[in-house]
């Protein structure tokens, strides 16, 4: 729990820090949400096997 | 965009192999099972998996045989009546087999990736991942979020079992992974006593509201088998998000490990 002082961008000013990570955690949920609960049926069937074994809700 | 390129590249390669080793885990702890579950389904009527009309439908089927007790012979029957229609508006999907899988691992290293983004920058917000061990902590505590906590109240599900209503699970998923999250983040990083009590509100209070839940949980999915998969979800998405964690720590070891200025080498 030594490196807490090491980032990965640790220069950046704190509120363009804060705005490029909510952004990139923003992306992620995104990103899930899209393949895991997207309503457009062809995107349910593509992941349909990927829903079922991550316990997302499906069908 | 420094930091956030490389929040994106850490997550990209963590994301990648994490997914790759569920997909691989999924291909023969999962996937197997859903196959015989979409047998049963398909003695049923059809793949009905489009199931915008299917909950009220198969409560009528279910009131039908529920006395058969197990017989999924006795229910086939009447469940096709029902259900048949709905695999017209199925729309597109993978062919059976080696398509089937390669969209699976492609959902996989996806989400892997699209999981990993939000593991990096909250950790990131904490001080970051400092190395393998931390990340497998990280790791548990994406698996307490993602998988343990909304599984409680919506069991992994296997193809032809009933379920409420997709949209209110959708909700109440996102909303018990989100308490779940803020739950454990107050008590990791708080260090308060009325704080982590909060915390402890707001892990359970999703329970205590209570997941949506089917009218009937009549199925001819066999028990036997929908624990096994129960067991098999659980275990590989443990195995995915202890791996997701402890890449990132390695990679991101890496990324400010080679340089001696540790801090200002990637701003």
């Amino acid at each position: 729990m030594t490196t807490a002082s090491v980032s990965l961008g640790a220069s950046v000013s704190s509120q363009s820090r804060f705005l490029q990570l909510a952004l990139a955690a923003l992306l992620g949920m995104f990103v899930v949400g899209f393949v895991g609960f997207s309503h457009i049926d062809a995107v349910h069937n593509a992941a349909h096997d990927y829903r079922h074994s991550m316990a997302f809700p499906c069908h | 965009m420094n930091l956030f390129r490389n929040v994106v590249f850490v997550a990209a390669v963590a994301g990648l192999v994490a997914g790759v080793v569920l997909a691989c885990l999924q291909a023969y702890a999962t996937v197997p099972l859903i196959l015989k579950a979409e047998v049963y389904e398909q003695a049923g009527g059809g793949r009905h998996h489009d199931h915008a009309a299917a909950p009220a439908a198969s409560n009528d089927a279910v009131s039908t045989v529920a006395p058969a007790g197990n017989a999924m012979s006795s229910a086939a029957p009447a469940t096709a009546e029902v259900t048949a229609p709905a695999e017209e508006d199925e729309g597109w999907a993978p062919a059976d087999g080696v398509e089937r899988f390669a969209f699976s691992v492609v959902a996989n290293v996806v989400t892997g990736i699209g999981f990993a983004l939000v593991l990096v920058a909250v950790s990131e917000f904490a001080g970051g991942v400092g190395n393998w061990r931390q990340g497998v902590f990280w790791g548990l505590a994406g698996f307490a979020v993602f998988t343990l906590a909304p599984g409680l109240g919506l069991q992994p599900e296997l193809p032809a079992m009933p379920a409420a209503d997709l949209l209110a699970r959708q909700i109440w998923w996102t909303a018990t992974a989100a308490a779940t999250a803020i739950g454990l983040g107050l008590i990791v990083f708080r260090r308060s006593l009325p704080l982590t009590i909060l915390a402890v509100l707001l892990i359970v209070a999703p329970h205590i509201v209570g997941a949506p839940q089917p009218d009937s949980f009549e199925t001819p999915i066999p028990e036997g088998l929908h624990h096994q998969f129960v067991v098999a979800v659980t275990i590989t998405n443990l195995v995915f998000w202890l791996v997701l964690g402890a890449v990132v720590g390695v990679v991101r070891r890496r990324f400010t490990g080679t340089a001696t200025g540790l801090r200002d080498s990637f701003a």
